[in-house]
């Protein structure tokens, strides 16, 4: 029995064997981008050798640049402020308004879901002269309030729908029991419900915390002060007045997008979980 | 009626997500349906009521029909490519052998970062003088190309990228798709001797249409509204003719200033928007199985 199991492993194991190539050249391929900006950011903006090629030399006089003239320590603490504010509004807001909706089937609750799930498909561009004009009504130009308020508006529908279809799965008994030893409904929310939620609070802080700190439309237009750039839109400075250095530039790539790839790659169980959870129609 | 109110008291617990939703998406898109009635070139206190010229304008400009082509192609042609490629990635993790979760990893790893940057990192790829793909074509003999100079070279440059960086989230969807599938299908129609092709076709396809119903809609809706990486990679150029409808609303509205028509721009955008997503559901809700 156990020769004949080895054999079938061994049969199964030269069958498999051109799936190793085609696994390497797939990484390869994800791979080289960041390769190339890892490789230019070490060389000297005089280097014109291929662009394919590792330097010889390590010359770490871009990241001290980038460092010191660009404000992109500045903007990684604008960027963690607004993710921060934004992913504390989507999840705080976002398990509250759930609650009622999946605990109460009302038709008057039935039009708010689907008013909240429609607001999901309006694209952000498309309301953009409304937004913009309003906020230059409200003062809001280069403030964090209008910016953190305005994605979270976005990033709402979505944490309001992952919650409600997690808190329908939570039985309804131990709301019932908590009610009649007398909480209200906040306590029941507060002691019950919350206690439960934090599987699905790290599907939307993921989700959530990836795309506030990616976002580039409504930073690019309520952020124009250089003092309250984004990283994003200290990377697009770099590209797009000093297009000639391209090895700074790089640099300022690696450095903007490194917290985001290193969670990835730490903790990339659960971004997948969260993308797959966050699948909605 | 006291215990009426106190019922209803529940529902105040979404008071504070639809107040930030009503003013910062509901007012704005009341906001710009006004304004799609103004001449208005965004920042000055005249406007002037023009009916529905803005919309009419939308018919003869040459620009826009080329934006809402392209956007089209964007939309559809990443629709098309993301679902085939997370499929086959899919399908090839999902393949008993060791090093299959690294694999998983990298094809979703793209994802991480800001399409706007992606678009700056593939300028190391594209730009004329050193980039790698002429460098590529040098092996071999070729003239360098100017990859950007062509409009409709861009176009296929924009999609075949953002359907690259996008293709892990259809992979994601599609391991959970194959991953709720029950070995015992498989097997029984190994015994009954179906061929590979005939297992795919026969079984994996049709119980795959929840997640390929998920990943199509999901696609289409997120290349439709394709922008970041379209400002990084062209900027609209060459002479804005690789703009997405998104990309146009801007350049209407900051550089060419007309705000009314860009407003009027996000308000066909918005239906057209919500017209497709409605079709692609109902259409995919047909065809779903149990089992």
């Amino acid at each position: 029995m156990a020769g004949k199991t080895s054999v079938a492993v061994k049969k199964r194991k030269r069958k498999n064997w051109w799936k190793y190539p085609v696994a390497v050249l797939i990484i390869f391929i994800t791979i080289l981008p960041l390769y190339v900006l890892i490789e230019m950011s070490l060389k000297r903006p005089t280097d014109l050798a291929s662009r394919l090629s590792w330097p010889t030399y390590v010359y770490i006089d871009n990241y001290i640049k980038v460092l010191r003239d660009s404000n992109l320590l500045n903007a990684y603490k604008n960027t963690m402020l607004v993710t921060a504010s934004v992913i504390a509004i989507e999840v705080f807001c976002g398990c509250l308004a759930a609650y009622p909706l999946a605990r109460k089937q009302t038709r008057f609750n039935e039009v708010v879901r689907s008013v909240i799930m429609a607001v999901m498909m309006v694209p952000a561009v498309s309301v953009l002269v409304g937004v913009y004009s309003i906020l230059v009504n409200l003062n809001g130009i280069n403030t964090y309030w209008a910016l953190i308020l305005v994605t979270s508006a976005f990033g709402l529908p979505l944490s309001i729908y992952l919650y409600s279809n997690y808190i329908v799965a939570i039985p309804r008994a131990l709301d019932d029991a908590a009610r009649i030893d007398g909480a209200n409904y906040f306590q029941c929310f507060w002691h019950i419900i919350l206690p439960q939620l934090k599987p699905v609070t790290a599907t939307v802080i993921i989700m959530k915390g990836i795309n506030a700190w990616n976002d580039y439309l409504y930073p690019m237009y309520i952020m124009q002060k250089p003092k309250m750039y984004t990283i994003v839109l200290v990377i697009k400075q770099f590209f797009s007045e000093s297009s000639t250095d391209l090895h700074g530039a790089a640099a300022c790539c690696l450095l903007g997008m490194l917290p985001i790839l290193g969670l990835y790659i730490s903790l990339n169980k659960y971004f997948i979980k969260g993308a797959v959870d966050s699948a909605v129609k | 009626m006291k215990r009426k109110l106190k019922k209803s008291s529940m529902n105040l617990f979404y008071v504070p997500a639809l107040a930030v939703m009503l003013v910062f998406i509901g007012l704005p898109l009341l906001n710009g349906v006004k304004l799609s009635f103004f001449k208005w070139n965004g920042y000055s206190q005249n406007m002037t009521w023009t009916g529905l010229s803005n919309y009419g304008d939308m018919f003869s400009d040459k620009n826009l029909r080329v934006s809402f082509l392209n956007t089209l192609l964007y939309g559809f042609g990443s629709m098309f490519l993301e679902n085939i490629l997370g499929l086959l990635a899919a399908l090839f993790v999902n393949s008993r052998f060791k090093g299959h979760t690294a694999v998983r990893t990298f094809v979703y790893m793209p994802i991480m970062i800001s399409s706007l940057v992606m678009g700056y990192i593939m300028y190391y790829f594209v730009q004329f003088d050193h980039g790698i793909l002429n460098e590529i074509l040098g092996w071999f003999g070729r003239e360098p190309v100017d990859w950007l100079a062509d409009a409709s070279r861009g176009r296929i440059l924009i999609t075949v990228i953002n359907s690259w960086q996008y293709c892990g989230t259809s992979m994601v969807l599609y391991l959970a798709g194959l991953q709720g599938i029950p070995d015992l299908y498989y097997e029984a129609a190994q015994i009954d001797g179906a061929s590979v092709m005939q297992r795919f076709r026969r079984i994996t396809m049709p119980l795959l249409v929840p997640a390929i119903s998920s990943a199509v809609v999901i696609n289409l809706i997120g290349s439709l509204k394709l922008n970041d990486i379209i400002i990084s990679l062209t900027n609209g150029g060459p002479a804005q003719k690789t703009h997405s409808l998104s990309t146009y609303i801007s350049y209407a509205y900051f550089r060419i200033e007309r705000a009314g028509y860009a407003s009027a721009i996000g308000v066909f955008m918005f239906a057209f928007i919500l017209a497709v997503s409605m079709v692609a559901n109902r259409y995919f809700r047909k065809r779903e199985v149990e089992y």
